[in-house]
């Protein structure tokens, strides 16, 4: 049964990040993203961390990819790229490089698992709690214990990247623009 | 020009024109004027009656018993409606997005508990099998809504945008920001019972509502334990979610013709309407779960001939308190006028989420309190304190910010200067 599962999601995740990069239309292309997140949720559930699968639909495929489909419809941009240029130079043949790289390190993982075919591995390692707590439970203890700092740096960070949002799509007005030409 | 001026063929004004001639006219002036105003408003009602006799129209009122047919001929003439997919729609995309605001609407209300005796745990006992009263009870529990109604943006949003027009997608975007705005101070709202509940299955939240209330007579629910704040921003929040009045800038018709659905027609707008409605319902049973006690209640009749129907009154108890909310939500509609945009962002990031927030911090400070032993009073009387100074400040802030806007405007050379580089 689980690996009935597994094969299926395995399947839509592959098909859909397949699709991401082959598709010409951006608005597609993000579809395709969101088969890829609701499969890595299903994943997710089939690895009893309920939590992770609900929060990876809820920020991933509600937010974020909505987000994207938001910059995507106000700029217009959801027709066909033209392909032919290259923005920045030289910038496919490094793609390619660091593909290979990345190809690469995800195969030693998979093979390292315990389980060849699928890459199964522990996750956590000692830090997964035993005993009957919820997946929520054990989340929240490590994340405002052991990882406290971890949190509140992240928080602030993204408070940062709010501020300097809203700054930066602040008009500036003619005189803060002279003020800044005569310095 | 030679001869007489002749003004008309009145031979009043034939002669010398004195103030009798010029009063004359003037009230002829009046009353041409007057009866014409009068005869439009006589006209309006005129046509309206007549046609209203010569259609013979069949509305909710008469069509069946109660008018309990409209909605099957709705759906009749809707089938037989010719299904257009524009030209210029991106086709697929065109066709799944009324099934992406179908899945979700029904996919929520698995979680709702319709019924079972919770004085006695819930549980009911079929053909020997103990089990609950709702589709699924998965551990995320309430988790499920809120992916559900993030969920469903993509049907509204993708509808907008693959007709492949201007309106819809206008429409679209506005339907998606507004949901996407609401759904935080939702979540909010939600995180306080999540609170008080101490967990995220909507079974234990029924349980612990269903638990002894106050003086005997006042039921535990939430609506009371959480202070009546978060759900009045439930309540809200959720209408806003729902695209419903006074929320539906979604579909403004002054403005956006129909909104996204403006190029659907026959059955696959029919879906869109369910799914509107289904999710009515579902909002209504989620706020019954969350806040009312979901099917808790009283014991009435415990037995007939020897077969217990205990778990039935909770399933009467129920629909009865999902009727009665979904009465208001029509109420809603019918009383309040639509929000214009910047009010309905104003509200929903300046008003419903830092009161959301705050308030559930205030729920933890009572909990961590209650945990540490510390005075109850105490703890409320500080927390209200920050609340203050916190309101204070953002009140200052936004305050602030709209008097730079307005001075900026004001200025005349505060034309957006082009960046270009």
């Amino acid at each position: 049964m689980a690996e009935a599962v597994f094969a299926v999601s395995a399947v839509l995740i592959l098909a859909g990040a397949i699709g991401v990069v082959a598709s010409r239309n951006p608005v597609h292309a993000a579809l395709f993203l969101v088969q890829t997140l609701v499969g890595v949720a299903v994943l997710f559930v089939l690895n009893d961390a309920h939590f992770l699968a609900a929060v990876q639909v809820v920020v991933y495929a509600g937010a974020i990819v909505i987000l994207f489909l938001f910059v995507i419809m106000l700029l217009g941009v959801d027709k066909a790229e033209e392909l032919r240029i290259e923005p920045i130079f030289g910038q496919r043949p490094l793609a390619a490089v660091v593909g290979a790289a990345l190809a690469a390190v995800l195969g030693t993982v998979v093979i390292t698992g315990t389980d060849v075919l699928t890459g199964l591995r522990r996750a956590g390692g000692d830090r997964a709690l035993d005993g009957d707590a919820t997946d929520i439970e054990r989340m929240g203890r490590v994340l405002f214990s052991d990882f406290a700092f971890a949190v509140e740096i992240t928080a602030a960070l993204l408070t940062v990247a709010v501020v300097g949002a809203v700054v930066l799509t602040r008009r500036a007005s003619r005189s803060d623009v002279a003020a800044s030409g005569d310095a | 020009m030679s001869g007489t001026l002749v003004l008309a063929a009145d031979p009043m004004l034939a002669g010398d024109i004195g103030l009798v001639e010029v009063v004359l006219t003037l009230a002829k002036v009046v009353v041409a004027f007057a009866f014409l105003l009068v005869a439009v408003m006589l006209m309006i009602w005129f046509e309206r009656k007549l046609l209203g006799g010569m259609h013979q129209r069949f509305g909710p009122t008469i069509a069946g018993p109660f008018g309990i047919l409209q909605t099957l001929a709705d759906g009749t003439k809707l089938f037989f409606k010719e299904d257009l997919v524009p030209d210029r729609s991106d086709r697929f995309v065109f066709k799944l997005a009324p099934y992406l605001s179908l899945v979700p609407a029904f996919l929520a209300f698995a979680i709702v508990p319709l019924g079972g005796d919770f004085n006695n745990g819930g549980q009911v006992e079929w053909w020997g099998r103990t089990t609950y009263l709702q589709v699924a009870d998965p551990p995320i529990g309430i988790l499920l809504f809120l992916a559900m109604s993030s969920v469903a943006v993509y049907g509204v949003m993708l509808a907008g945008w693959s007709s492949g027009s201007k309106y819809p997608l206008l429409g679209s975007v506005r339907a998606s920001a507004q949901m996407v705005s609401y759904e935080a101070a939702l979540g909010l709202a939600v995180a306080s019972i999540v609170l008080v509940t101490g967990g995220l299955s909507t079974h234990d939240m029924v349980a612990v509502q269903a638990a002894e209330g106050y003086f005997g007579i006042i039921p535990r629910w939430n609506v009371i334990v959480t202070g009546l704040v978060p759900f009045i921003v439930f309540m809200i929040a959720g209408t806003a979610e729902l695209n419903r009045p006074p929320f539906d800038l979604v579909e403004a018709e002054q403005e956006l013709v129909g909104g996204f659905h403006t190029e659907y027609s026959s059955i696959r707008f029919a879906l869109f309407f369910l799914a509107e409605f289904m999710n009515t319902i579902t909002m209504s049973a989620i706020i019954v779960t969350l806040f009312f006690g979901g099917p808790a209640g009283p014991v009435l009749v415990s037995e007939v001939g020897g077969v217990g129907i205990a778990w039935a009154w909770g399933v009467v108890w129920f629909f009865l308190k999902l009727f009665v909310l979904l009465f208001c939500f029509v109420w809603m509609r019918a009383t309040l006028p639509r929000f214009r945009y910047d009010q309905l962002m104003d509200l929903g990031w300046k008003a419903l989420i830092p009161v959301a927030l705050g308030w559930f911090l205030f729920l933890t400070a009572l909990d961590v309190g209650r945990d540490r032993g510390w005075s109850e009073a105490a703890v409320t009387i500080v927390s209200l304190l920050v609340f203050a100074g916190a309101a204070s400040l953002l009140v200052r802030a936004v305050r602030s910010g709209r008097r730079s806007r307005d001075l900026e405007a004001a200025r005349p050379e505060a034309d957006p200067v082009e960046e270009r580089s």
